[in-house]
Protein backbone atom coordinates (compact mmCIF):
# COMPACT_ATOMS: atom_id res chain seq x y z
CA UNK A 1 0.00 0.00 0.00
CA UNK A 2 2.91 2.25 1.03
CA UNK A 3 4.69 1.53 -1.80
CA UNK A 4 1.52 2.27 -4.38
CA UNK A 5 1.26 5.73 -2.71
CA UNK A 6 4.95 6.33 -2.93
CA UNK A 7 4.81 5.79 -6.54
CA UNK A 8 1.23 8.38 -6.65
CA UNK A 9 3.93 10.95 -5.59
CA UNK A 10 4.06 13.61 -8.43
CA UNK A 11 7.78 13.86 -7.82
CA UNK A 12 8.80 10.64 -7.82
CA UNK A 13 6.28 9.33 -10.81
CA UNK A 14 7.49 12.21 -12.28
CA UNK A 15 11.03 11.23 -12.21
CA UNK A 16 10.25 7.91 -13.35
CA UNK A 17 7.81 8.99 -16.45
CA UNK A 18 10.89 11.65 -17.42
CA UNK A 19 13.35 8.78 -17.43
CA UNK A 20 13.09 6.98 -20.74
CA UNK A 21 12.63 10.38 -22.93
CA UNK A 22 15.60 11.87 -20.68
CA UNK A 23 18.01 9.08 -21.20
CA UNK A 24 17.98 9.07 -24.43
CA UNK A 25 18.08 12.65 -24.71
CA UNK A 26 21.15 12.93 -22.37
CA UNK A 27 23.14 10.42 -23.60
CA UNK A 28 22.83 11.08 -27.55
CA UNK A 29 21.76 14.92 -27.51
CA UNK A 30 23.13 16.45 -24.35
CA UNK A 31 26.31 14.52 -24.14
CA UNK A 32 27.50 14.89 -27.80
CA UNK A 33 26.74 18.93 -27.76
CA UNK A 34 28.95 18.89 -25.43
CA UNK A 35 31.23 16.50 -27.04
CA UNK A 36 30.99 18.46 -30.55
CA UNK A 37 31.89 21.48 -28.59
CA UNK A 38 35.12 20.17 -26.99
CA UNK A 39 35.96 18.65 -30.21
CA UNK A 40 36.43 21.50 -31.82
CA UNK A 41 39.27 22.43 -29.66
CA UNK A 42 41.23 19.68 -30.25
CA UNK A 43 43.11 18.01 -33.11
CA UNK A 44 40.60 14.49 -33.05
CA UNK A 45 41.27 12.52 -35.99
CA UNK A 46 39.09 9.33 -36.88
CA UNK A 47 40.52 6.77 -34.92
CA UNK A 48 42.45 8.95 -32.71
CA UNK A 49 41.25 10.93 -30.02
CA UNK A 50 42.64 14.35 -29.85
CA UNK A 51 44.52 16.65 -27.30
CA UNK A 52 43.66 20.02 -26.47
CA UNK A 53 44.55 22.81 -28.93
CA UNK A 54 42.86 25.58 -27.48
CA UNK A 55 41.41 27.60 -30.49
CA UNK A 56 44.16 26.31 -33.12
CA UNK A 57 41.22 25.00 -35.50
CA UNK A 58 39.03 28.16 -34.90
CA UNK A 59 42.51 30.16 -35.87
CA UNK A 60 42.90 27.94 -38.78
CA UNK A 61 39.36 28.01 -40.09
CA UNK A 62 39.53 31.97 -39.96
CA UNK A 63 42.42 31.93 -42.08
CA UNK A 64 41.13 29.19 -44.55
CA UNK A 65 39.72 30.95 -47.67
CA UNK A 66 37.02 27.49 -47.94
CA UNK A 67 35.52 28.11 -43.96
CA UNK A 68 35.20 32.11 -45.49
CA UNK A 69 33.95 31.39 -48.07
CA UNK A 70 31.40 28.48 -46.85
CA UNK A 71 30.35 30.95 -43.85
CA UNK A 72 29.63 34.00 -46.97
CA UNK A 73 28.10 31.39 -49.05
CA UNK A 74 26.20 30.10 -45.90
CA UNK A 75 24.99 33.38 -44.92
CA UNK A 76 23.66 34.90 -48.35
CA UNK A 77 22.09 31.07 -48.89
CA UNK A 78 20.17 31.65 -45.44
CA UNK A 79 19.07 34.97 -46.36
CA UNK A 80 18.17 35.25 -49.98
CA UNK A 81 16.12 31.76 -49.65
CA UNK A 82 14.11 33.06 -46.17
CA UNK A 83 13.38 36.58 -47.71
CA UNK A 84 12.10 34.88 -50.67
CA UNK A 85 9.99 31.80 -49.23
CA UNK A 86 8.51 33.91 -46.64
CA UNK A 87 6.92 36.79 -49.39
CA UNK A 88 6.16 33.69 -51.60
CA UNK A 89 4.94 31.47 -48.57
CA UNK A 90 2.83 34.72 -47.13
CA UNK A 91 1.10 34.90 -50.91
CA UNK A 92 0.32 31.28 -51.46
CA UNK A 93 -1.00 31.28 -47.89
CA UNK A 94 -3.08 34.41 -48.59
CA UNK A 95 -4.15 32.92 -51.78
CA UNK A 96 -5.48 29.77 -50.28
CA UNK A 97 -6.97 31.81 -47.47
CA UNK A 98 -9.15 32.96 -50.12
CA UNK A 99 -13.07 31.38 -50.69
CA UNK A 100 -11.45 28.44 -53.23
CA UNK A 101 -13.44 25.49 -54.78
CA UNK A 102 -11.04 22.00 -53.18
CA UNK A 103 -9.28 23.83 -50.97
CA UNK A 104 -8.82 21.06 -48.47
CA UNK A 105 -7.26 19.27 -51.72
CA UNK A 106 -5.44 22.21 -52.94
CA UNK A 107 -3.87 22.13 -49.53
CA UNK A 108 -3.06 18.94 -49.26
CA UNK A 109 -0.67 19.03 -52.64
CA UNK A 110 0.62 22.20 -51.87
CA UNK A 111 2.42 20.80 -48.99
CA UNK A 112 3.71 17.84 -51.24
CA UNK A 113 7.52 19.43 -51.74
CA UNK A 114 7.64 19.45 -47.88
CA UNK A 115 6.84 15.99 -47.07
CA UNK A 116 8.89 13.92 -49.87
CA UNK A 117 12.40 13.40 -48.61
CA UNK A 118 14.64 16.24 -49.34
CA UNK A 119 17.38 14.08 -50.56
CA UNK A 120 15.00 12.27 -53.37
CA UNK A 121 13.42 15.21 -54.56
CA UNK A 122 16.96 17.03 -54.21
CA UNK A 123 17.57 14.64 -57.08
CA UNK A 124 14.97 15.49 -59.61
CA UNK A 125 16.24 18.68 -58.94
CA UNK A 126 19.48 17.34 -59.80
CA UNK A 127 17.90 16.39 -63.41
CA UNK A 128 16.07 19.28 -63.83
CA UNK A 129 19.74 21.11 -63.84
CA UNK A 130 21.80 18.82 -65.72
CA UNK A 131 23.78 20.39 -68.04
CA UNK A 132 23.29 18.79 -70.80
CA UNK A 133 19.23 17.15 -70.54
CA UNK A 134 17.68 19.87 -68.27
CA UNK A 135 14.15 20.39 -69.63
CA UNK A 136 14.30 23.50 -68.59
CA UNK A 137 16.68 24.23 -70.92
CA UNK A 138 15.23 22.64 -73.32
CA UNK A 139 12.12 24.70 -73.21
CA UNK A 140 13.84 27.52 -73.28
CA UNK A 141 16.13 26.90 -76.36
CA UNK A 142 12.63 25.93 -78.05
CA UNK A 143 11.12 28.99 -76.93
CA UNK A 144 14.30 31.06 -78.53
CA UNK A 145 14.80 32.65 -75.41
CA UNK A 146 18.43 31.07 -75.39
CA UNK A 147 20.47 29.10 -77.62
CA UNK A 148 22.55 27.36 -75.64
CA UNK A 149 21.89 25.15 -73.02
CA UNK A 150 22.14 26.61 -69.34
CA UNK A 151 24.90 24.80 -67.04
CA UNK A 152 23.05 25.04 -63.56
CA UNK A 153 25.42 24.18 -61.58
CA UNK A 154 28.77 24.32 -63.77
CA UNK A 155 29.12 28.52 -62.77
CA UNK A 156 29.96 29.76 -59.18
CA UNK A 157 26.90 31.92 -59.10
CA UNK A 158 24.38 30.02 -61.14
CA UNK A 159 24.60 27.32 -59.34
CA UNK A 160 24.12 29.24 -55.99
CA UNK A 161 20.93 30.70 -57.36
CA UNK A 162 19.99 26.86 -58.49
CA UNK A 163 20.26 25.43 -55.35
CA UNK A 164 18.33 28.74 -53.23
CA UNK A 165 15.64 28.02 -56.22
CA UNK A 166 15.05 24.29 -54.84
CA UNK A 167 15.55 25.13 -51.43
CA UNK A 168 12.46 27.43 -51.69
CA UNK A 169 10.98 25.38 -53.74
CA UNK A 170 10.79 22.88 -50.45
CA UNK A 171 10.49 25.36 -48.04
CA UNK A 172 7.54 27.92 -49.43
CA UNK A 173 5.00 25.03 -48.27
CA UNK A 174 5.95 24.86 -44.91
CA UNK A 175 5.58 28.69 -44.71
CA UNK A 176 2.59 28.58 -46.62
CA UNK A 177 0.67 26.14 -44.64
CA UNK A 178 1.74 27.24 -41.19
CA UNK A 179 1.15 30.96 -41.94
CA UNK A 180 -2.35 29.80 -43.99
CA UNK A 181 -3.09 27.75 -40.09
CA UNK A 182 -2.26 31.57 -38.28
CA UNK A 183 -4.65 33.35 -41.51
CA UNK A 184 -7.32 31.08 -40.41
CA UNK A 185 -7.53 32.46 -36.83
CA UNK A 186 -7.97 36.20 -37.48
CA UNK A 187 -11.69 37.22 -36.99
CA UNK A 188 -13.37 37.65 -40.31
CA UNK A 189 -14.92 40.94 -38.70
CA UNK A 190 -12.00 42.67 -38.16
CA UNK A 191 -12.18 43.07 -41.57
CA UNK A 192 -15.21 43.99 -41.90
CA UNK A 193 -14.59 46.65 -39.53
CA UNK A 194 -11.69 47.66 -41.64
CA UNK A 195 -14.57 47.58 -44.65
CA UNK A 196 -16.86 49.69 -42.82
CA UNK A 197 -14.28 52.38 -42.06
CA UNK A 198 -13.27 52.47 -45.59
CA UNK A 199 -10.12 50.78 -45.64
CA UNK A 200 -8.89 49.19 -48.96
CA UNK A 201 -7.78 46.01 -49.56
CA UNK A 202 -3.63 46.87 -48.98
CA UNK A 203 -4.99 48.92 -46.08
CA UNK A 204 -6.61 45.68 -44.36
CA UNK A 205 -3.88 43.50 -45.39
CA UNK A 206 -1.18 46.41 -43.77
CA UNK A 207 -2.99 47.20 -40.66
CA UNK A 208 -5.11 43.68 -40.00
CA UNK A 209 -3.69 41.08 -41.65
CA UNK A 210 -0.46 41.71 -40.55
CA UNK A 211 -0.05 42.67 -37.25
CA UNK A 212 -1.86 39.77 -36.15
CA UNK A 213 -0.20 37.02 -37.79
CA UNK A 214 3.38 38.93 -36.43
CA UNK A 215 3.69 36.03 -33.75
CA UNK A 216 3.19 32.93 -35.62
CA UNK A 217 5.37 34.98 -38.48
CA UNK A 218 8.08 35.05 -35.98
CA UNK A 219 7.76 31.75 -35.20
CA UNK A 220 7.81 30.30 -38.90
CA UNK A 221 10.43 31.90 -39.43
CA UNK A 222 13.05 31.40 -37.40
CA UNK A 223 12.04 27.39 -38.62
CA UNK A 224 13.10 28.27 -41.86
CA UNK A 225 16.20 30.38 -41.27
CA UNK A 226 17.31 27.32 -38.46
CA UNK A 227 16.52 24.90 -41.25
CA UNK A 228 18.04 26.42 -43.85
CA UNK A 229 21.52 27.91 -42.06
CA UNK A 230 21.99 23.90 -41.08
CA UNK A 231 20.66 22.84 -44.63
CA UNK A 232 23.10 19.83 -45.71
CA UNK A 233 20.95 17.46 -48.20
CA UNK A 234 19.87 19.60 -50.44
CA UNK A 235 23.74 21.03 -51.05
CA UNK A 236 25.23 17.69 -50.84
CA UNK A 237 22.99 16.11 -53.59
CA UNK A 238 23.24 18.89 -55.90
CA UNK A 239 26.49 19.95 -56.27
CA UNK A 240 28.76 18.34 -52.71
CA UNK A 241 29.94 21.93 -52.51
CA UNK A 242 31.32 22.41 -55.69
CA UNK A 243 31.79 24.07 -58.23
CA UNK A 244 34.99 25.65 -56.76
CA UNK A 245 33.46 25.41 -53.11
CA UNK A 246 31.21 28.48 -54.08
CA UNK A 247 27.99 26.19 -52.79
CA UNK A 248 29.62 25.04 -49.89
CA UNK A 249 27.62 25.49 -46.92
CA UNK A 250 29.15 25.63 -43.16
CA UNK A 251 27.25 21.99 -42.56
CA UNK A 252 28.12 20.56 -45.54
CA UNK A 253 31.67 21.95 -45.17
CA UNK A 254 31.93 20.31 -41.41
CA UNK A 255 31.23 17.10 -43.07
CA UNK A 256 33.39 16.95 -45.69
CA UNK A 257 36.47 18.10 -43.28
CA UNK A 258 35.18 15.33 -40.31
CA UNK A 259 34.00 12.48 -42.55
CA UNK A 260 35.68 12.00 -45.64
CA UNK A 261 38.59 14.12 -44.72
CA UNK A 262 38.71 12.66 -41.15
CA UNK A 263 39.67 16.10 -39.09
CA UNK A 264 37.00 15.74 -36.60
CA UNK A 265 38.11 18.78 -34.71
CA UNK A 266 38.38 20.72 -37.60
CA UNK A 267 34.70 19.71 -38.28
CA UNK A 268 33.34 19.85 -34.97
CA UNK A 269 34.91 23.42 -34.81
CA UNK A 270 33.31 24.58 -37.94
CA UNK A 271 29.78 23.00 -36.76
CA UNK A 272 30.38 24.82 -33.13
CA UNK A 273 30.73 28.13 -35.48
CA UNK A 274 27.96 27.58 -36.24
CA UNK A 275 25.64 27.82 -33.16
CA UNK A 276 25.71 31.90 -32.48
CA UNK A 277 24.33 32.14 -35.36
CA UNK A 278 21.29 29.67 -34.08
CA UNK A 279 21.42 31.06 -30.64
CA UNK A 280 20.48 34.81 -32.95
CA UNK A 281 18.01 33.39 -34.44
CA UNK A 282 16.51 31.80 -31.60
CA UNK A 283 16.85 35.22 -29.50
CA UNK A 284 14.82 36.74 -32.53
CA UNK A 285 12.09 34.75 -32.17
CA UNK A 286 11.89 34.72 -28.21
CA UNK A 287 11.12 38.42 -28.39
CA UNK A 288 8.78 38.04 -31.49
CA UNK A 289 6.70 36.42 -29.21
CA UNK A 290 7.26 38.84 -26.10
CA UNK A 291 4.96 41.20 -28.64
CA UNK A 292 2.49 38.48 -28.23
CA UNK A 293 1.65 39.07 -24.53
CA UNK A 294 1.81 42.89 -25.53
CA UNK A 295 -0.96 42.13 -28.43
CA UNK A 296 -2.70 40.14 -26.44
CA UNK A 297 -2.68 43.18 -23.42
CA UNK A 298 -4.58 45.21 -26.23
CA UNK A 299 -7.09 42.68 -27.20
CA UNK A 300 -9.89 40.97 -25.07
CA UNK A 301 -9.91 37.00 -26.10
CA UNK B 1 -6.92 25.61 -33.89
CA UNK B 2 -10.57 26.84 -35.56
CA UNK B 3 -11.07 25.82 -38.94
CA UNK B 4 -12.44 27.85 -41.55
CA UNK B 5 -15.67 28.48 -41.04
CA UNK B 6 -18.11 29.68 -44.21
CA UNK B 7 -17.24 33.15 -42.73
CA UNK B 8 -14.04 33.34 -44.10
CA UNK B 9 -15.81 33.94 -47.54
CA UNK B 10 -16.31 37.25 -46.24
CA UNK B 11 -16.79 39.85 -48.38
CA UNK B 12 -15.25 38.03 -51.64
CA UNK B 13 -18.86 38.47 -53.75
CA UNK B 14 -17.70 42.02 -54.04
CA UNK B 15 -14.88 41.03 -56.59
CA UNK B 16 -15.64 40.20 -60.44
CA UNK B 17 -14.75 37.11 -62.12
CA UNK B 18 -11.64 38.66 -64.56
CA UNK B 19 -10.21 40.35 -61.26
CA UNK B 20 -10.61 36.93 -59.41
CA UNK B 21 -8.67 35.23 -61.91
CA UNK B 22 -5.90 37.64 -62.14
CA UNK B 23 -5.22 38.39 -58.50
CA UNK B 24 -6.48 34.57 -57.27
CA UNK B 25 -6.77 31.63 -59.97
CA UNK B 26 -3.68 32.95 -62.47
CA UNK B 27 -0.80 32.72 -59.46
CA UNK B 28 -2.54 29.63 -58.04
CA UNK B 29 -1.96 27.80 -61.01
CA UNK B 30 1.39 29.19 -61.23
CA UNK B 31 2.22 28.28 -57.22
CA UNK B 32 1.14 24.92 -58.61
CA UNK B 33 2.83 23.66 -61.69
CA UNK B 34 6.15 25.39 -59.94
CA UNK B 35 5.67 22.84 -57.13
CA UNK B 36 4.18 19.59 -58.58
CA UNK B 37 6.25 19.60 -61.77
CA UNK B 38 8.98 18.10 -60.13
CA UNK B 39 7.03 15.20 -59.11
CA UNK B 40 5.35 15.19 -63.25
CA UNK B 41 9.06 15.04 -64.19
CA UNK B 42 10.07 12.13 -61.58
CA UNK B 43 7.16 10.17 -62.98
CA UNK B 44 7.92 11.05 -66.36
CA UNK B 45 11.59 10.16 -66.43
CA UNK B 46 11.21 7.11 -64.45
CA UNK B 47 9.09 5.26 -67.15
CA UNK B 48 11.24 6.59 -70.13
CA UNK B 49 13.36 4.40 -71.99
CA UNK B 50 17.21 5.07 -72.16
CA UNK B 51 17.01 6.77 -75.87
CA UNK B 52 14.18 8.68 -75.25
CA UNK B 53 15.59 10.19 -72.07
CA UNK B 54 18.93 11.51 -74.49
CA UNK B 55 16.95 12.58 -77.16
CA UNK B 56 16.68 16.11 -78.06
CA UNK B 57 14.53 15.86 -81.14
CA UNK B 58 11.81 14.30 -79.01
CA UNK B 59 9.41 16.25 -77.17
CA UNK B 60 10.47 15.37 -73.37
CA UNK B 61 7.35 16.42 -71.64
CA UNK B 62 5.27 13.07 -72.69
CA UNK B 63 6.70 9.28 -73.34
CA UNK B 64 6.04 7.79 -77.11
CA UNK B 65 6.79 3.91 -75.06
CA UNK B 66 7.00 3.80 -71.72
CA UNK B 67 9.15 1.09 -69.93
CA UNK B 68 9.07 -0.90 -66.68
CA UNK B 69 12.76 -1.16 -67.28
CA UNK B 70 14.22 1.11 -64.92
CA UNK B 71 12.01 0.16 -62.35
CA UNK B 72 13.28 -3.70 -62.87
CA UNK B 73 16.83 -2.66 -62.82
CA UNK B 74 15.77 -1.08 -59.30
CA UNK B 75 14.59 -3.59 -57.87
CA UNK B 76 16.09 -7.03 -59.57
CA UNK B 77 19.80 -5.41 -59.89
CA UNK B 78 20.51 -3.49 -57.00
CA UNK B 79 19.58 -3.50 -53.19
CA UNK B 80 16.92 -1.28 -53.60
CA UNK B 81 14.34 -3.80 -51.68
CA UNK B 82 16.74 -3.94 -48.80
CA UNK B 83 17.59 -0.05 -48.41
CA UNK B 84 13.48 -0.02 -48.51
CA UNK B 85 13.07 -3.27 -45.29
CA UNK B 86 16.17 -1.22 -43.63
CA UNK B 87 13.78 2.60 -43.70
CA UNK B 88 10.78 0.71 -42.91
CA UNK B 89 12.32 -1.21 -39.70
CA UNK B 90 14.31 1.72 -38.90
CA UNK B 91 11.16 4.48 -39.30
CA UNK B 92 9.34 2.42 -37.47
CA UNK B 93 10.45 1.51 -34.25
CA UNK B 94 12.07 4.94 -33.43
CA UNK B 95 8.55 6.66 -34.33
CA UNK B 96 7.03 4.12 -31.52
CA UNK B 97 10.12 4.27 -28.91
CA UNK B 98 9.94 8.02 -29.18
CA UNK B 99 6.00 8.08 -28.93
CA UNK B 100 6.53 6.19 -26.11
CA UNK B 101 9.03 7.96 -24.23
CA UNK B 102 6.99 11.32 -25.63
CA UNK B 103 3.89 10.29 -23.37
CA UNK B 104 5.42 9.45 -20.15
CA UNK B 105 7.76 12.81 -20.50
CA UNK B 106 4.76 14.83 -21.97
CA UNK B 107 2.41 13.96 -19.14
CA UNK B 108 4.65 14.45 -16.32
CA UNK B 109 5.70 17.75 -17.48
CA UNK B 110 2.09 18.88 -17.96
CA UNK B 111 -0.04 17.06 -15.54
CA UNK B 112 2.02 15.98 -12.73
CA UNK B 113 3.89 19.21 -12.73
CA UNK B 114 6.57 17.79 -10.47
CA UNK B 115 9.46 20.08 -9.10
CA UNK B 116 11.07 21.78 -12.06
CA UNK B 117 8.70 20.44 -14.91
CA UNK B 118 8.76 24.37 -16.51
CA UNK B 119 12.35 24.29 -16.78
CA UNK B 120 12.41 20.66 -18.21
CA UNK B 121 9.23 22.20 -20.83
CA UNK B 122 11.79 24.57 -22.18
CA UNK B 123 14.42 22.74 -22.37
CA UNK B 124 12.72 20.35 -24.30
CA UNK B 125 11.46 23.09 -26.39
CA UNK B 126 15.43 24.16 -27.00
CA UNK B 127 16.37 20.52 -27.47
CA UNK B 128 13.63 20.59 -30.86
CA UNK B 129 15.67 23.36 -31.90
CA UNK B 130 19.00 21.31 -31.75
CA UNK B 131 19.94 20.98 -35.89
CA UNK B 132 21.68 17.19 -36.56
CA UNK B 133 23.64 18.85 -39.23
CA UNK B 134 25.84 20.01 -35.63
CA UNK B 135 25.76 16.88 -33.92
CA UNK B 136 26.77 14.29 -36.06
CA UNK B 137 30.69 14.73 -35.66
CA UNK B 138 30.36 14.45 -32.01
CA UNK B 139 27.21 11.66 -32.31
CA UNK B 140 29.74 9.57 -35.21
CA UNK B 141 32.37 9.11 -32.29
CA UNK B 142 29.82 8.03 -29.42
CA UNK B 143 28.14 5.64 -32.30
CA UNK B 144 31.86 4.17 -33.00
CA UNK B 145 32.43 3.49 -29.10
CA UNK B 146 29.55 2.07 -28.78
CA UNK B 147 30.06 -0.31 -31.19
CA UNK B 148 26.81 0.70 -33.06
CA UNK B 149 28.75 1.93 -36.35
CA UNK B 150 27.54 0.48 -39.51
CA UNK B 151 23.76 -1.12 -37.97
CA UNK B 152 21.02 -0.39 -37.58
CA UNK B 153 20.50 0.38 -34.01
CA UNK B 154 23.07 3.53 -34.52
CA UNK B 155 20.05 5.01 -35.95
CA UNK B 156 17.00 3.54 -34.00
CA UNK B 157 18.98 5.36 -30.83
CA UNK B 158 19.75 8.40 -32.22
CA UNK B 159 16.41 9.64 -34.84
CA UNK B 160 14.72 9.96 -31.34
CA UNK B 161 17.07 12.84 -30.18
CA UNK B 162 15.22 14.91 -32.81
CA UNK B 163 11.71 12.64 -32.40
CA UNK B 164 11.12 12.98 -28.74
CA UNK B 165 12.21 16.87 -28.53
CA UNK B 166 9.04 17.10 -31.44
CA UNK B 167 6.53 14.39 -30.16
CA UNK B 168 6.96 15.97 -26.79
CA UNK B 169 6.59 19.25 -27.50
CA UNK B 170 3.46 18.69 -29.43
CA UNK B 171 1.53 16.20 -26.82
CA UNK B 172 2.61 18.48 -24.12
CA UNK B 173 -0.26 21.03 -26.18
CA UNK B 174 -2.31 18.45 -26.77
CA UNK B 175 -2.64 17.18 -23.33
CA UNK B 176 -2.83 20.82 -22.12
CA UNK B 177 -6.44 20.53 -24.07
CA UNK B 178 -7.80 17.62 -21.78
CA UNK B 179 -9.63 19.15 -18.68
CA UNK B 180 -8.17 18.77 -15.60
CA UNK B 181 -11.70 17.92 -14.12
CA UNK B 182 -11.98 14.45 -16.20
CA UNK B 183 -8.44 13.52 -14.13
CA UNK B 184 -9.55 14.82 -10.88
CA UNK B 185 -12.61 13.01 -10.82
CA UNK B 186 -10.78 9.76 -11.48
CA UNK B 187 -8.72 10.42 -8.76
CA UNK B 188 -11.41 11.10 -6.31
CA UNK B 189 -12.88 7.69 -7.48
CA UNK B 190 -9.44 5.95 -6.48
CA UNK B 191 -7.88 5.45 -9.84
CA UNK B 192 -3.93 5.36 -10.03
CA UNK B 193 -1.90 7.67 -11.75
CA UNK B 194 -1.21 4.85 -14.58
CA UNK B 195 -4.51 4.43 -14.53
CA UNK B 196 -5.43 7.71 -15.40
CA UNK B 197 -3.01 7.90 -17.90
CA UNK B 198 -3.94 4.78 -19.79
CA UNK B 199 -7.88 5.42 -19.09
CA UNK B 200 -8.44 8.88 -19.52
CA UNK B 201 -5.54 10.62 -20.75
CA UNK B 202 -4.61 8.54 -23.70
CA UNK B 203 -8.12 7.29 -25.29
CA UNK B 204 -8.77 11.05 -25.71
CA UNK B 205 -5.13 12.12 -26.80
CA UNK B 206 -5.44 9.60 -30.12
CA UNK B 207 -5.97 12.52 -32.38
CA UNK B 208 -2.60 14.09 -31.47
CA UNK B 209 -0.73 10.46 -30.90
CA UNK B 210 -1.40 10.07 -34.72
CA UNK B 211 -0.26 13.19 -35.73
CA UNK B 212 3.01 13.11 -33.44
CA UNK B 213 3.08 9.66 -35.11
CA UNK B 214 2.82 10.39 -38.66
CA UNK B 215 5.12 13.80 -37.79
CA UNK B 216 7.75 11.57 -36.16
CA UNK B 217 7.64 9.00 -39.00
CA UNK B 218 7.91 11.03 -42.03
CA UNK B 219 11.17 12.95 -40.90
CA UNK B 220 12.92 9.28 -39.68
CA UNK B 221 11.90 8.49 -43.12
CA UNK B 222 13.79 11.41 -44.96
CA UNK B 223 16.27 11.75 -42.43
CA UNK B 224 19.89 11.93 -44.61
CA UNK B 225 23.00 13.64 -42.52
CA UNK B 226 23.03 10.37 -40.05
CA UNK B 227 22.20 7.36 -41.75
CA UNK B 228 24.85 8.80 -44.40
CA UNK B 229 27.54 9.52 -41.45
CA UNK B 230 26.37 6.48 -39.57
CA UNK B 231 26.41 3.42 -42.51
CA UNK B 232 28.80 2.56 -44.67
CA UNK B 233 27.75 -0.87 -45.98
CA UNK B 234 25.25 -1.21 -48.58
CA UNK B 235 22.79 -3.81 -46.72
CA UNK B 236 21.98 -1.50 -43.69
CA UNK B 237 21.54 1.35 -45.82
CA UNK B 238 18.22 3.83 -45.92
CA UNK B 239 16.56 4.91 -49.28
CA UNK B 240 17.58 8.25 -49.35
CA UNK B 241 21.11 7.20 -48.67
CA UNK B 242 21.17 4.33 -51.06
CA UNK B 243 19.94 6.20 -53.82
CA UNK B 244 22.38 9.14 -53.64
CA UNK B 245 25.49 6.93 -52.52
CA UNK B 246 24.63 3.53 -54.70
CA UNK B 247 22.74 3.94 -57.51
CA UNK B 248 25.05 6.98 -58.88
CA UNK B 249 28.30 5.41 -60.41
CA UNK B 250 30.80 7.43 -61.58
CA UNK B 251 30.03 10.18 -64.61
CA UNK B 252 27.30 7.49 -65.60
CA UNK B 253 24.13 8.74 -64.57
CA UNK B 254 20.90 6.15 -64.51
CA UNK B 255 18.59 8.51 -65.03
CA UNK B 256 15.88 6.65 -64.96
CA UNK B 257 16.87 4.01 -62.09
CA UNK B 258 17.43 7.29 -59.99
CA UNK B 259 14.06 8.69 -60.49
CA UNK B 260 12.39 5.29 -60.40
CA UNK B 261 14.12 5.35 -56.61
CA UNK B 262 13.23 8.57 -56.02
CA UNK B 263 9.39 8.00 -56.97
CA UNK B 264 9.51 4.55 -54.75
CA UNK B 265 11.04 6.05 -52.15
CA UNK B 266 8.72 8.83 -51.88
CA UNK B 267 5.79 7.04 -52.20
CA UNK B 268 5.13 5.39 -48.57
CA UNK B 269 5.08 9.35 -46.70
CA UNK B 270 3.12 10.37 -49.74
CA UNK B 271 0.63 7.55 -49.26
CA UNK B 272 0.51 7.75 -45.35
CA UNK B 273 0.27 11.46 -45.76
CA UNK B 274 -2.91 11.50 -48.28
CA UNK B 275 -4.41 9.40 -45.36
CA UNK B 276 -3.37 11.48 -42.53
CA UNK B 277 -4.08 15.37 -44.29
CA UNK B 278 -5.31 16.60 -41.19
CA UNK B 279 -3.50 15.03 -38.23
CA UNK B 280 -0.47 15.94 -40.36
CA UNK B 281 -0.99 19.56 -41.12
CA UNK B 282 -2.22 20.30 -37.40
CA UNK B 283 1.16 18.46 -36.26
CA UNK B 284 3.47 20.45 -38.33
CA UNK B 285 1.00 23.96 -37.45
CA UNK B 286 0.89 22.32 -33.70
CA UNK B 287 4.28 22.63 -33.05
CA UNK B 288 4.87 25.65 -34.37
CA UNK B 289 2.42 27.83 -32.80
CA UNK B 290 2.89 26.88 -28.84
Amino acid sequence: MSLSRYFNNRNTLGLLFMLPAAALLLVFLTYPLGLGTWLGFTDAKIGRSGEWVGLENFIYLFGDSVARLSLFNTLFYTIVASVIKFALGLWLALLLNKHLPFKAFLRAIVLLPFIVPTALSAIAFWWLYDSQFSVLSWTLVKMGVINRYIDFLGDPWLARLSTIAANIWRGVPFVAITLLAGLQTIAPSLYEAAALDGASEWQKFWHVTLPMLTPIIAVVMTFSVLFTFTDFQLIYVLTRGGPLNSTHLMATLSFQRAIPGGALGEGAALATAMVPFLLAAILFSYFGLQRRAWQQGGTDK
Amino acid sequence: MSEPTQDSRGMDYLESLPRRWVTLYFPLIVFLVVLLFPFYWMVMTSFKPNEELVSKAANPFWIVSPTLAHFERLLFKTEYPQWMWNTILVSVVSTFTSLAASVFAAYAIERLRYKGSKQVGLAIFLAYLVPPSILFIPLAAIVFQLGLFDTRWALILTYPTFLIPFCTWLLMGYFRTIPYELEECALIDGATRWQVLTKIILPLAVPGLISAGIFAFTLSWNEFIYALTFISSSEVKTVPVGVITELVEGDVYHWGALMAGALLGSLPVAVLYSFFVEYYVSGMTGAVKE
